[in-house]
């Protein structure tokens, strides 16, 4: 930087050009052409997938397609054996990865970079190769039931989960907190699930909505292990009717954005309240 | 773990030393007993997580490594090794390397032109639109993408009939979703989110002083991004195409059901390994490509690590 400012200034020297006044709405004509180009690219698709979940086969509107859901043979058991992988995948991971992190970010801070460290490895790792490895390793009473993929999702949540708990503890005073509650008689249990996942909730609940949006789309891992899971299904069902197929897939994206999105305004809001409140103290 | 534990003589023999000299032998051996249960509560707390980290992420990559490394019938071999870097195998990384510098090499530029775009803008409304909006598609792909772009652009897709109703029907012109560029078209989607979350803090740094500083001194916009701009923003640029590449490469369930696995791609081929098209004594091959794909993103992340050092000079 240093050896370049000499530059600038001798060419200031030299040519001394007001200041155009014309970039502005240049900029803004350009800045539209790229927002255009980015909301068709981007929306078509989310629009013709709708549209082809409102459709019939002789292109006409139709609700046949999302009505017919529910009754598909195999949906219901697809559909449940999801839930209840995720529902199984997120509790092991909040009870993993909770007292761990509050653990790291209370006694041993140095330690954070060795969590950050084994958290971004399932995202460097390609699932398919985790797979590969989980599929040799597992003991053959491991492979035969479906929880595998829970325990495998574990991993997989990681990422997201320590991130958003990684935040949400940085946020809290947590040592002021837990002295107070151990000065005042509280067990370390008692700490843990009355002062301090209370303090968490935001942090929590993102955690909870990436792990369930994660498990629920995922299928590298599902259809190489052979569990016919909810995005597994939609991918056989669509020689069936894919009609329907993309109904489902659709209504799950929707869903899930729709929770996305309800979780961040919620957590803004809350952060707004915070910060009203501290300017008023 | 193991450094942990290898650190608890030392913290058992620190206070252990000096008390005897503060009081009796017996204040010594309640503190050294304290102490140990010291030393030895983290390395209880922190078990849960690194057994299971240990036997989720540890295990299997050992494992795929060391089957890599077996034939069939338990001996330690190469031939595995040398089945994949030839003939099909090879093709499949070349394709897989190739589909990867694509789809981080383009939407990494348009990545950054949206980025830029939205940030320069004043309407925070945008700002956060656009932000929710990227955190959600970064992380959208497989099936679902599958179908909303087979509705979009697959031969009776909703593009696909405008397009043709102005006699620009794409698959007329030699288009065809279901092929190598088809995949390129629907990693875009997941890819430019991807950039626009990486790159959008890195142009939070870009400080509007610095413009003004140049502007002053007469510097002209495209002098402003010659010598101010571009040096300053490279790292974070560079660091987020390489996030894209690994993204790119690993991606396996969006050309799997887009493509049912005829494009040949390294993760399509393990896949393809492990639902058992497999030729007899080749059992062992599907480990070979996961170590292959393992190496090269190793090397991808420590890349990363470099340019990210030197992003984060500007970013403080």
């Amino acid at each position: 930087m240093a050896a370049l400012i000499p530059d600038v200034v001798e060419d200031a020297l030299v040519i001394v050009e007001p200041p155009s006044r014309r970039r502005w709405p240049r900029l803004r004509v350009w800045r539209a052409v790229v927002l255009f180009i980015a909301g068709a690219y981007f929306l078509i698709p989310i629009y013709a997938g709708l549209r082809f979940s409102f459709e019939n086969d002789a292109g006409h509107l139709s609700l046949y397609a999302v009505k017919a859901i529910p009754s598909e043979p195999g949906f219901s058991a697809a559909f449940w054996l999801s839930m209840r992988l995720a529902v199984v995948t997120l509790a092991l991971t909040l009870v993993l990865m909770v007292p761990t992190s509050v653990y790291v970010h209370l006694k041993f801070p140095r330690l954070r970079r060795l969590l950050d460290f084994v958290t971004i490895l399932p995202i460097v790792i390609p699932p398919i190769v985790l797979i590969l490895g989980v599929l040799r390793a597992a003991p053959l009473w491991l492979r035969a039931s479906p929880y595998l993929l829970s325990l495998v999702y574990v991993i997989l949540s990681m990422p997201f989960v320590y991130r958003s708990l990684d935040a949400g503890l940085s946020a809290i005073d947590l040592k002021t907190l837990v002295e107070a509650s151990r000065s005042l008689g509280g067990n370390w249990l008692n700490t843990l699930w009355r002062v301090v996942v209370p303090n968490l909730r935001s942090a929590l609940l993102s955690a909870t909505v990436l792990t369930l949006a994660l498990v629920l789309g995922e299928f590298t891992m599902a259809s190489l292990d052979l569990w016919t899971t909810l995005p597994v299904w939609i991918y056989q069902f669509q020689q069936v009717d894919a009609h329907v197929s993309t109904a489902v897939s659709m209504v799950s994206l929707v869903g899930t954005w729709l929770l996305i999105t309800l979780i961040v305004s919620l957590d803004r809001s809350q952060s707004r309240r915070a910060r009203r409140r501290t300017k008023n103290s | 773990m193991t450094s942990a534990t290898s650190d608890d003589p030392s913290s058992v023999s620190g206070p252990g030393a000096t008390a005897p000299a503060a009081g009796g032998a017996d204040v010594a051996v309640r503190r050294r007993r304290r102490s140990l249960g010291r030393a030895l509560a983290p390395v209880a707390a922190m078990a849960p997580f690194s057994i299971y980290s240990f036997l989720g992420l540890g295990v299997p990559i050992l494992a795929v490594i060391y089957y890599a490394f077996q034939s069939e019938q338990g001996k330690p071999t190469l031939s595995n090794l040398a089945l994949v870097t030839h003939g099909s195998y090879l093709l499949g990384f070349e394709n897989s390397i190739v589909l990867a510098l694509i789809t981080s090499i383009v939407p990494g530029i348009l990545g950054l032109i949206l980025a830029y775009a939205i940030a320069t803008s004043r309407s925070t409304l945008l700002k956060r639109l656009v932000a929710t909006a990227s955190g959600v598609l970064a992380n959208f792909g497989g099936i679902n993408l599958t179908f909303m772009f087979i509705a979009t652009l697959g031969s009776t897709g909703i593009l696909t009939a405008w397009l043709s109703a102005i006699h620009l029907n794409p698959w007329n012109f030699g288009f065809n979703l279901y092929s190598f560029y088809g995949v390129v078209l629907v990693y875009l989607y997941f890819q430019v989110p991807l950039m626009v979350l990486v790159i959008t803090p890195a142009l939070g740094g870009l400080r509007p002083s610095w413009r003004e500083a140049a502007e002053n001194m007469g510097a002209s916009s495209w002098r402003y991004w010659r010598y101010v701009g571009i040096p300053v923003l490279m790292p974070s640029v560079l660091g987020g195409m390489l996030l894209l590449f690994g993204s790119g490469f690993a991606a396996y369930a969006t050309a799997e059901t887009l493509t049912a696995g005829t494009v040949t791609l390294a993760p399509i081929q393990i896949g393809s390994l492990l639902a058992g098209n497999q030729l007899a004594g080749q059992e062992n091959v599907g480990y070979a490509v996961g170590l292959g794909m393992f190496v090269v993103l190793a090397l991808t992340m420590i890349l990363y690590g470099l340019v990210r050092r030197r992003a984060s000079k500007w970013l403080r």
